[in-house]
């Protein structure tokens, strides 16, 4: 509804009835939402209440052009209720006043018996508060006297600034007579407007049209009027006939409220009240606020805005942790110590925990891929049980152990697993892929960093782990250990495990027969020397790589020769392609002949195994160092 | 007492009416009790002997209901004037938070006033509180009384108010004075919020 133009605060009579209802209006006018929040004015029919809430309005769109302000009466509000139900607009109903800056609200009294307007108002209510939005309310009663009122509109009408009007005294009735007569440009002979000041009228309005009349009378020519024939023109009304007197006693308790209202808004401590409203609604987001409370009976408690900026502080904290805990450790979601800022401090060990934890245990190496390695009877067994594991994880054989000797291709079958199982789950496995001697440096180095418990936390959440070499466990006591209750976490959550090992699981009886046991209880496969296909299809790889195709005849030539391992094949196989390109690429029996002979003349030089285990790793040690004559030769080419 | 409690969002405060025998304190809770309306109407529990002279203490609690947000709450006490009852006046004067001194304006009355007066400030030093901040507010009472049978406001200005407190003159009886004397203390124990280091030293 449009806002009355002629009803402002310079055209409001003030006297000692009104003071404290138009300082409060003008206050709030001047900064809404931060003064009276909601200010509800009270006072019986025509005295000024609607003037009021006019004036409010149209100062601060005065003093704030984009405000949105929206005057309306409590019968309008109702019937935009009952049409926007009916067209089934209620939302655009609700969203068109929830935007509102400020909502002045004539004659709450008529909510009585309007349960659904009143939930709704409710519900307006809370959302423009929460947003520091003004509201204004007028009514010819307290709220405690509205029958039917909801309760919690009832608290809330009464949770900012509860102000009545009352009648006003004879000089601010003298006052409000002059206004009009000014107005409307009439002058009256002395005494007149005095007179009617002082003739008993129900209000101000009742007042303002008996003066209405007199100004009639005196403009239309009938003659001047006198003090002496204000009572005859007035009839009834001028006798009092039938109307209370217009300056009652007023009830002193209300008066007394009303002071005390002035005084307890003026000297409660703001600061203290927004911080027992954010503790409120903190509590309701369910944080625990047990320090905020115990902060607020403290007298010591001198700076609240202090205690609400570092309780922001801590719950932004909170929320931020909560978010990261989660997504490193999904268990952790719903945990009630998102809600404590007491446990900010043990939160923020956990996730320095959670992110140590969350450091991926060693990938596999990229490099070696499934589709690189060459399958023949010598390792086809191998082969499937890795393809079923890639398949289904964690079902089908596990542990999975892959036994065979040095250089016939466990690692990159291995490694090949941990990259098909990694791609199978579009990334979303992790996936360990790790040589058993760095697994014990690892764990040397966390007990070392009193990290052991962030190490068991890294491996334990991984969806696949896979050791090669197992055998170098042989002699280590706690690492032993720790596998073992490592594995069996892994296999109790269905996690898949593949491990490699240069002799059966069986003759490792350097490490404990638990863990012995356990291997045997999965599949256990060997890989065995590569076979005559294998052979022919490794070196027909490599030369393919290097851009040459092999006649069948130095395939077969090829794969007649002795190489007990897949390194010694490859070896060949890149000599081969070294003399291919020398040669146009062009490749003949002879060449492999010659690579024989290279490779025969070469005298093996077998290092005497160490103590260490790592010399005794034929796959990590050069076994075969061509002679002085063999790498000129090489160097030559 | 918890003044103000802003966690449960209540106010409370003990406002105790101090003064001689029969200078009007009881009286001034009647006229308030009378005016309270229905719904707000505790129960006013005066212990009186059968000639009308508070034996013990009258205590009535008025609810005000919600200001600004905050439930309000007065609690207001009479003690007994007489000399003799003592220690039912400490035990009163305990924990309250403001003091209305009801003085008999009776020229006749001085003395009991002075006393009463004196009695007050010794009563309050032994409680740990600082008379001289201890919210207080003077009543002269008894003001409709002939000229010639009282003493006017200045004269008792002059007679008990070295401290400069805000004093009001009334006529209990017929309810003069009496709500401007509950406002005006009930102010100064609000004022006092303001004033934390002051309020701590109570």
């Amino acid at each position: 509804m449009a806002l009355d133009v002629r009803s402002r605060f310079d055209t409001f009579v003030v006297g000692a009835a009104n003071r404290l209802a138009v300082s409060a209006a003008r206050a709030v006018a001047q900064s809404p939402g931060a003064a009276y929040n909601p200010l509800f004015i009270y006072a019986a029919s025509g005295l000024g209440k609607t003037h009021l809430l006019s004036a409010i309005g149209q100062l601060a769109k005065q003093l704030q052009p984009d405000l949105r302000v929206e005057y309306v009466t409590t019968d309008e509000l109702v019937e935009r209720l009952h049409q926007a139900v009916t067209r089934g607009e209620t939302e655009a109903f609700r969203q068109k006043f929830a935007e509102l800056d400020v909502l002045l609200l004539d004659d709450v009294q008529f909510l009585t018996g309007r349960q659904e307007t009143q939930s709704e108002l409710l519900r307006l209510f809370n959302v423009l508060q929460r947003s520091g939005k003004q509201i204004v309310l007028t009514s010819d009663r307290p709220p405690a006297e509205i029958a039917d009122l909801d309760d919690r509109l009832m608290t809330r009408f009464s949770g900012g600034l509860l102000v009545d009007m009352g009648t006003p005294d004879y000089e601010t009735r003298v006052a409000i007579l002059r206004r009009r007569c000014d107005e409307r440009d009439v002058t009256f002979a002395p005494g007149v407007v005095e007179e009617v000041a002082r003739v008993v009228f129900a209000n101000v309005r009742e007042m303002q049209g008996a003066i209405n009349r007199l100004i009639a009378y005196q403009t239309l020519g009938e003659g001047d009027v006198t003090v002496e024939s204000v009572h005859g023109l007035l009839g009834d009304r001028g006798n009092g006939a039938g109307h209370q007197r217009l300056t009652p006693k007023s009830g002193e308790y209300e008066s007394f409220l009303s002071g005390l209202a002035v005084a307890v808004a003026q000297h409660i401590d703001a600061r203290r009240v927004k911080l027992v409203e954010l503790t409120a609604e903190w509590r309701t987001q369910g944080y625990r606020t047990g320090a905020l409370e115990r902060a607020l009976q403290s007298k010591e408690t001198t700076d609240p805005d202090a205690l609400v900026k570092e309780f922001e502080h801590k719950i932004a904290r909170l929320r931020a942790l909560e978010q990261e805990l989660v997504a490193l450790d999904p268990t952790q979601r719903g945990s009630v110590q998102f809600r404590d800022p007491a446990a900010l401090e043990e939160l923020e060990r956990l996730a320095e925990t959670l992110r140590a934890e969350s450091v991926p245990p060693p990938p596999p190496d990229g490099s070696l891929l499934r589709s690189e390695f060459e399958v023949g009877p010598s390792n086809q067994l191998a082969a499937h049980a890795a393809d079923a594991i890639v398949e289904e994880p964690g079902r089908r054989y596990n542990p999975l152990v892959i036994h065979g000797g040095a250089g016939v291709g466990k690692t990159h079958l291995l490694h090949a697993i941990g990259n098909e199982l990694a791609a199978a789950s579009g990334g979303a496995m992790t996936v360990a892929c790790v040589n058993a001697s760095d697994f014990v440096n690892e764990l040397i180095a966390a007990l070392q960093d009193s990290a052991i418990e962030t190490w068991r936390g890294r491996y334990r959440r991984v969806d696949a782990l896979l050791i090669d070499q197992i055998e170098m466990f042989a002699g280590t006591e706690r690492t032993q250990d720790e596998f073992f209750h490592l594995f069996n976490t892994l296999m109790e959550a269905g996690k898949q495990v593949v491990l490699t090992s240069s002799r059966a699981p069986r003759t490792l009886t350097d490490l404990d027969e638990r863990l012995r046991s356990r291997f045997e209880a999965g599949l256990v496969v060997e890989i065995q020397p590569p076979d005559r296909l294998l052979r022919e299809k490794l070196v027909a790889r490599v030369l393919a790589n290097a851009g040459v195709t092999p006649s069948s005849e130095v395939l077969h030539a090829v794969a007649g020769l002795e190489m007990p391992t897949a390194r010694d094949v490859l070896r060949v196989g890149e000599r081969l392609a070294d003399m291919a390109a020398s040669s146009n690429g062009r490749l003949t029996s002879a060449d492999v002949s010659r690579v024989t002979s290279v490779r025969r003349s070469t005298p093996v030089h077998r290092a005497t195994p160490s103590g260490d285990a790592h010399f005794g790793d034929r796959e990590k040690t050069v076994w075969d160092w061509p002679d002085l004559s063999g790498r000129i030769i090489e160097d030559l080419r | 007492m918890s003044l103000v409690n802003y966690a449960s969002r209540e106010i409370t405060c003990k406002i105790v009416y101090y003064g001689p025998g029969r200078s009007g304190k009881t009286t001034n809770l009647h006229y308030v009790y009378g005016q309270v309306p229905e719904e707000r109407k505790g129960k006013m529990v005066s212990l009186a002997t059968q000639t009308d002279r508070t034996l013990f203490f009258d205590f009535l609690p008025l609810d005000l209901g919600t200001i600004s947000g905050f439930t309000t709450r007065l609690q207001l006490y009479t003690v007994p004037g007489q000399v003799y009852y003592q220690a039912t006046r400490k035990l009163v004067l305990q924990g309250a938070d403001g003091v209305v001194f009801v003085a008999d304006s009776q020229s006749r009355q001085l003395d009991e006033n002075i006393e009463s007066f004196q009695d007050l400030h010794a009563n309050l030093g032994n409680q740990g509180m600082d008379p001289r901040t201890v919210p207080l507010v003077l009543q002269y009472n008894k003001q409709d009384l002939p000229r010639d049978m009282i003493m006017s406001v200045d004269e008792l200005d002059e007679a008990l108010n070295f401290r400069g407190v805000p004093r009001f003159a009334a006529d209990a009886l017929h309810g003069i004075g009496v709500f401007e004397t509950l406002r005006g203390i009930a102010e100064l124990v609000l004022k006092r919020l303001a004033s934390p280091a002051e309020a701590g030293s109570r």
